[in-house]
């Protein structure tokens, strides 16, 4: 299924998508396609996986972590690719792959685009892309068919908003707060603002989801009630995994209620 | 003809630098650019700016003619462009009191900083005490435990030090964290960054600070020698000092120029700092530069002896230069350069910093086989004080 198809699909039965994220081999690259079914079994809607990077510098501690763990652990580009080929091939959702520019970069922006088409890749986020450097990279991404999922945080201005707009497929990645990526207790009311004033530049045009600092359902639940098309948990995730590194199943368990227990949250009551 | 001074444009040398940021601090880097460009050319900062760099800072500092150690040579008039004299021993201090003060017009009373060594991390800490302004210092772990005199100078200072014990535990890690506070915080903070990298408008700011050190460099061997000089030697890590050194020469083409980086233990070890020479095109720390980095995309550990040359990328201004052949980039080992190091505090009573000892090095060797009345100048961008005990160690 397509990205489009995804949210379209969702929205007809009155659902918000749960995008969950987790690094690409951590804690090791045979485990994570166990883990990505566990995510998809819970009710995960899309599946974001990370390409580790060395200086992940968006990133807080946990993911921080979850990319050394990977890196130790041997995971190449290609072989981050070569599992979302794999997924793909069990599991009918769409895969995103999220990395730092260098990466791309260093294989090339065809050749990696190569690679993620013949990877059943659908698209792919680059938090330290930002689209006044992103014209090669959009060209090149539309001529091979992938999403290009572009940020906006709070301190887009609407000029650049617009332009963040025309730029981003798939779904608009809204950063709901100041600061790094990591699970946060609280949801600011700053955050729902965020949401209702880009609402009115995008409706219509591409879904949008939040993310950053977003691990509770109730959190979840706020999101999808002011208006935004999918919640994305990272950090939530990538913790289980640290906490059960060496405990397969209860790794896989705990992944698997607990994306059941955000997914829950997506669903709105008397629609 | 303006060739190459007239770079960056649109953010870029060439095809280098750029804004490789996330999207929450892109707004932070458009609002610098512009409250740069508007004080770039205000009267009242350029004139408070003038007065801190001459009454607190020590401006100008002399071109001394290295009468002896030419002369041990054998070759070339080697000139040494004093920055070693400057308060705090190094030329840190002519950017962080040019940044220092557009905080303070920017309205933003909080600091934050990198460091390597610590030698910025010391000039951020005083342009902040000087101009009451809250300085906080990102520090690797490693750095902190070679370098535990300027963390307490920093101290002293009244800022604060943050210890990083991320990645490598080192200036690339204290540069990640930096950032890292700033998308948190960018509301009300300024990142005063130490070099000639990062994101645009930062290499263009930070390069305009130090040139201060080229135009100085300019009138002083017109007045010597009444001619310019044929060559101009500076130290690269991110390339501060040299960019500083070299940019008000740029577009005079007789004027050979030539960085020098870390060879660390050589370059065919693998344990150095030589980007430009050694290194390919990435992006790291927002810009399109000359990394070291593995066939994936991982960036390098690295090593020098000297700390403030330890980095594994360099300014992209740098990297311009190279592939458009104006500046040529050597490295010196960490041999060569304690050599270089002894050398001139025998033969001129001067203890340099590490880094320029890199310099030196090569100088020496450059000017044996240039002809007497051909001129040389070294950037001495430092003072030795701080590295005695590394050079102790390293004789051992």
């Amino acid at each position: 299924m397509s990205m489009k198809e995804t949210f379209e699909r969702l929205k007809d039965r009155g659902e918000g998508a749960l995008i969950s994220y987790i690094m690409g081999g951590d804690p090791r690259p045979d485990l994570t396609p166990k883990i990505a079914e566990a995510l998809i079994e819970g009710g995960v809607d899309i599946l974001e996986l990370g390409i580790p990077f060395s200086d992940p510098i968006a990133d807080g501690p946990t993911i921080q972590a979850a990319n050394l763990r990977a890196l130790k652990s041997g995971t190449t580009p290609v072989r981050v690719l070569e599992i979302a080929n794999q997924i793909k091939g069990y599991h009918n959702i769409p895969v995103v792959i999220l990395t730092y520019y260098n990466i791309i970069f260093r294989i090339g922006l065809e050749n990696f685009f190569d690679k993620a088409k013949k990877s059943k890749v659908d698209g792919i986020i680059v938090p330290d892309l930002p689209v006044e450097e992103a014209q090669d990279y959009k060209f090149i991404a539309n001529k091979h068919g992938i999403d290009t999922i572009f940020l906006a945080s709070p301190s887009t201005s609407i000029v650049r908003l617009k332009k963040i707009i025309e730029y981003t497929s798939g779904f608009l990645y809204i950063v709901s707060l100041f600061g790094v990526t990591g699970a946060r207790k609280t949801l600011k009311r700053s955050t729902i603002r965020l949401i209702e004033k880009i609402i009115p530049y995008i409706k219509g045009k591409t879904p949008l989801a939040v993310g950053f600092g977003i691990s509770q359902p109730y959190q979840v639940r706020s999101i999808i009630e002011a208006g935004a098309d999918g919640a994305i948990v990272g950090s939530a995730f990538v913790e289980i995994i640290q906490k059960n590194e060496y405990d397969e199943d209860n790794m896989l368990n705990s992944i698997r209620n607990y994306a059941n227990e955000l997914k829950k949250a997506t669903i709105l009551e008397g629609e | 003809m303006k060739e190459f001074t007239k770079y960056p444009i649109d953010g870029k040398y060439g095809k280098y630098g750029g804004r490789f940021m996330p999207e929450t601090l892109m707004s932070a880097v458009l609002d610098l650019e512009k409250a740069y460009l508007k004080l770039k050319n205000d009267q009242v900062f350029k004139k408070e700016l003038d007065y801190y760099l001459s009454e607190y800072a020590g401006r100008p500092t002399s071109l001394y003619f290295a009468k002896n150690l030419s002369k041990k040579v054998g070759g070339a008039k080697i000139y040494l462009k004093r920055e070693d004299l400057l308060h705090g021993g190094a030329h840190k201090i002519n950017n962080t009191l040019g940044q220092a003060l557009m905080a303070k017009k920017m309205r933003k009373n909080r600091v934050i900083a990198e460091t390597g060594a610590g030698q910025h991390g010391v000039a951020t800490a005083m342009a902040c005490a000087v101009l009451g302004l809250k300085a906080e210092i990102y520090m690797g772990k490693e750095d902190i435990e070679r370098q535990k005199l300027n963390v307490f100078r920093m101290n002293l200072l009244g800022a604060e030090v943050h210890p990083v014990g991320s990645g490598s535990k080192t200036l690339k890690d204290a540069i990640n964290e930096a950032l890292r506070d700033w998308v948190a915080n960018v509301k009300t903070t300024y990142y005063l960054i130490g070099s000639v990298v990062g994101p645009h408008p930062y290499p263009m700011i930070v390069r305009d600070f130090q040139s201060v050190i080229g135009k100085e460099i300019k009138s002083q061997i017109m007045e010597k020698e009444n001619r310019l000089p044929d060559a101009l030697i500076a130290c690269v890590g991110g390339g501060s000092n040299a960019m500083g050194t070299f940019y008000p020469f740029l577009d005079d083409h007789n004027v050979k120029l030539y960085g020098v980086e870390a060879g660390g233990h050589g370059i065919e070890s693998g344990a150095h700092a030589a980007s430009l020479c050694a290194g390919d095109e990435g992006i790291l720390h927002g810009m399109l530069t000359y990394l070291l980095q593995d066939e994936h995309g991982q960036i390098s550990t690295t090593h020098s002896i000297s700390a403030g040359l330890d980095y594994p990328g360099v300014g992209p201004e740098h990297s311009f230069l190279k592939t458009m052949d104006r500046a040529k980039y050597v490295s010196m080992t960490d041999d060569k350069a304690v050599k270089a190091f002894i050398e001139l505090s025998k033969t001129e009573g001067i203890i340099p910093a590490l880094e320029p000892s890199h310099s030196l090095a090569y100088a020496i060797e450059l000017a044996e086989n240039m002809k007497k009345d051909d001129l040389i100048v070294v950037t001495l961008s430092g003072r030795g004080d701080k590295d005695v005990q590394v050079v102790a160690d390293y004789l051992k």
